[in-house]
């Protein structure tokens, strides 16, 4: 790193900071909530969660944060993700693979379209 | 690479002590061994306020703050929240409020402008505290004339919050006014005030704001060379303001043509060897000039005659943090805190027999009462309340009755309760008045460093009387005399060390004063802590 010579310089480290520092904010868009029980983890949800991640960081959406829980109690079905929109119901997708959880975050994360074919519960648990 | 779990880790000089250095490390092996090393970041913060459920991590973005004692519960929080994404009910703290809950307001309830970022942020990277408005209201600062810098403080009304409580934007004035070719700005970061420790939780959390503070200062008044003085047990103040001033250097933030303007300023830390009086400013220059910590002859004051005989700055290290939030945000903002004589927010240092000790930053005027029971979360063990020290160790003694006091710089002169530093020293009633006021003394005793007569020989003679009274040996005489020395004192000692010692001693004596008295020609102390001679010696030797 140089020195900074003007304020835009240091406007700019701002910027690039806030964005890394984004994924502590607690007051987000929404939230994707990755069922990690042990059912979970066997079924590999944490490639999923991993997927999940990589395919944010790519993309680059920072107001959704990525968190973890315990079993749903939708074993058959893992791996389980939650994705939360605003103030939309709750969406349960089951047997999300890496694959499909890129599909569900272009789809529903970007473009609000749920991806029905996934869906294994609508509503709150 | 982001990573989407971050656990702020609170390293502080308190929380090291607690293990979290220890902690630390262990977590993040446990990390390696769960192979999630890819998905946690595991950071170092400051102070996250409190020490009672020892080391905190604050969990983010589940925004939950676990207190960590040993390793086992390291264990399950990695097993149980981590790995399986469930709560471990047992050692969460609190769950932190955020604007959108609407659940009962609890500790977090603070006005946080000093403390901002304390917590929030790493304080080793320079980086993050560019993200939180870092360096930019001196950015600003630039672009202003030096004049319109100190009107725009004199009109916020920010006074020192080393205690004595001068206008700062007055005191930078008188040196900005001062032709001198060489001016310089001196921190004061001697924090020797008993129970204070808001300084070094600021320099642990937040090292950045203290030189933008600095910073501010020099281009204003004229200066191009800056000191901190950090009393010598603060390692970790040391080390993170000297990796911080390192950093600033790194980013062209300190040096030569800062941001290109043609200000240039050094920045340099000076450690203390832990004596009372360098707190003391003119005592301080002296021990930066390389001589003992002696108080000089005032006036001439340091804003016109300070170090090297050259006009200097003299600030408390809350003092210039609270600064470039001015700078940024202008003096209407942080005149909506705080009382109208008073304005901004106050870090207090809530220690003694409270639930939760720790510190606090609330709004100038709080009162005494908010501080122990809504921040403090009262007495512990379920004992009551005798009296509060506030201030710090030159401060006033009130009693349990008097604590609904509004604190600020006035609260001395109207209710008799001194701000100072912001101590809020609470003792419960299994302490003795006599006790208390003994070990106050003989602090001050030990740290008067002699120069003038009435403060030598005044605290020497203090601490007699009272072990006499400790020893069920006092007069009425005895405490008469006490007033008398308290007057000499006041009046004639040289520097505010010795001036101060008669404000904890009178107050305690006035509020207390049948405590006193049941000491004398008593059998046992009536609160059963003094340590009477046996009944024989009636008769003094």
């Amino acid at each position: 790193m140089g020195k900074i010579k003007s304020l835009e310089e240091l406007m700019k480290i701002k910027e690039n900071t806030l964005k890394d520092l984004k994924m502590r904010d607690t007051d987000k868009r929404g939230k994707i909530v990755v069922a990690m029980g042990t059912c979970g983890i066997a079924a590999g949800a944490k490639e999923t969660l991993k997927a999940i991640v990589d395919v944010l960081n790519e993309k680059g959406i920072e107001d959704i944060a990525v968190v973890q829980s315990g079993c749903f109690g939708l074993c058959d079905v893992e791996p389980t993700i939650e994705v939360r929109i605003g103030e939309n119901e709750p969406i349960i997708y089951g047997h999300v693979t890496p694959n499909q959880a890129k599909r569900i975050i272009e789809q529903h994360v970007l473009e609000g379209k749920v991806v029905s074919d996934l869906v294994v519960k609508r509503g709150e648990l | 690479m982001r990573k989407p779990i971050t656990i702020l880790v609170s390293i502080d000089s308190n929380s090291i002590l607690l293990g979290a250095r220890h902690f630390k490390n262990y977590l993040i092996n446990r990390l390696e061994h769960y192979n999630l090393t890819e998905l946690v970041d595991v950071l170092e913060t400051g102070s996250l306020g409190r020490y009672d459920q020892g080391v905190l991590f604050l969990l983010l973005p589940d925004n939950k703050m676990y207190g960590i004692k040993d390793t086992n519960d390291i264990e399950l929080f990695v097993e149980e929240q981590l790995l399986k994404g469930r709560p471990v009910k047992e050692l969460i703290v609190e769950e932190i409020q955020t604007p959108k809950s609407v659940e009962a307001k609890k500790v977090t309830e603070e006005e946080r402008i000093v403390l901002k970022r304390a917590g929030k942020i790493d304080p080793k990277n320079i980086e993050e505290y560019i993200a939180f408005d870092g360096y930019q209201g001196f950015a600003k600062a630039l672009e202003m004339k030096p004049s319109e810098i100190v009107n725009e403080l004199k009109a916020s009304g920010l006074r020192g919050r080393g205690g004595a409580g001068f206008p700062t934007g007055l005191k930078w004035e008188f040196t900005m006014n001062v032709n001198a070719p060489e001016k310089f700005i001196i921190c004061n970061a001697d924090e020797g005030e008993p129970g204070t420790f808001k300084d070094r939780l600021i320099m642990e959390g937040d090292p950045h704001s203290v030189i933008e503070g600095m910073l501010i200062a020099g281009y204003t008044v004229g200066a191009s060379k800056g000191y901190v003085y950090i009393r010598g047990e603060y390692f970790e103040s040391v080390d993170n303001l000297r990796n911080a001033i390192a950093q600033a250097y790194e980013y062209g933030l300190l040096g030569e043509n800062i941001l290109d303007s043609g200000f240039s300023f050094d920045l340099t830390v000076r450690l203390g060897a832990g004596a009372y009086v360098c707190g003391e400013e003119t005592a301080l220059i002296e021990s930066i000039e390389g001589k003992s910590g002696r108080p000089r002859l005032k006036p001439p004051y340091p804003p016109v005659k300070g170090l090297f005989q050259k006009p200097t700055v003299v600030n408390n290290v809350e003092t210039f943090a609270s600064v470039p939030a001015i700078v940024l945000k202008g003096a209407e903002w942080f005149k909506s805190f705080g009382t109208p004589s008073s304005p901004g927010t106050k870090v207090f240092s809530l220690c003694g027999n409270l639930v939760r000790r720790g510190i606090v930053e609330a709004p100038m005027g709080t009162t005494v009462a908010d501080l122990i029971f809504k921040y403090g979360g009262g007495i512990e063990g379920g004992k009551m309340l005798k009296m509060v020290q506030t201030g710090g160790a030159a401060g006033t003694f009130i009693k349990a009755d008097e604590i609904n006091i509004p604190l600020d710089f006035d609260s001395f002169k109207n209710h008799g309760a001194s701000l100072g530093s912001g101590v809020i020293l609470a003792i419960d009633d299994s302490h003795c008045a006599v006790d208390v006021a003994l070990n106050l003394m003989e602090f001050f005793a030990h740290e008067s460093c002699g120069k003038c007569t009435p403060c030598r020989e005044g605290t020497r003679l203090i601490v007699n009387i009272l072990r006499e009274f400790s020893k069920g040996r006092g007069t009425l005489e005895m405490l008469d005399n006490l007033y008398d020395i308290a007057y000499t004192m006041q009046n004639s000692a040289f520097c505010g060390l010795g001036q101060s010692v008669p404000v904890p001693l009178t107050s305690i004596l006035d509020r207390f004063r049948d405590e006193f008295e049941a000491h004398i020609g008593a059998d046992t102390c009536p609160v059963g802590v003094c340590r009477f001679d046996k009944k024989k010696k009636k008769a003094r030797k």
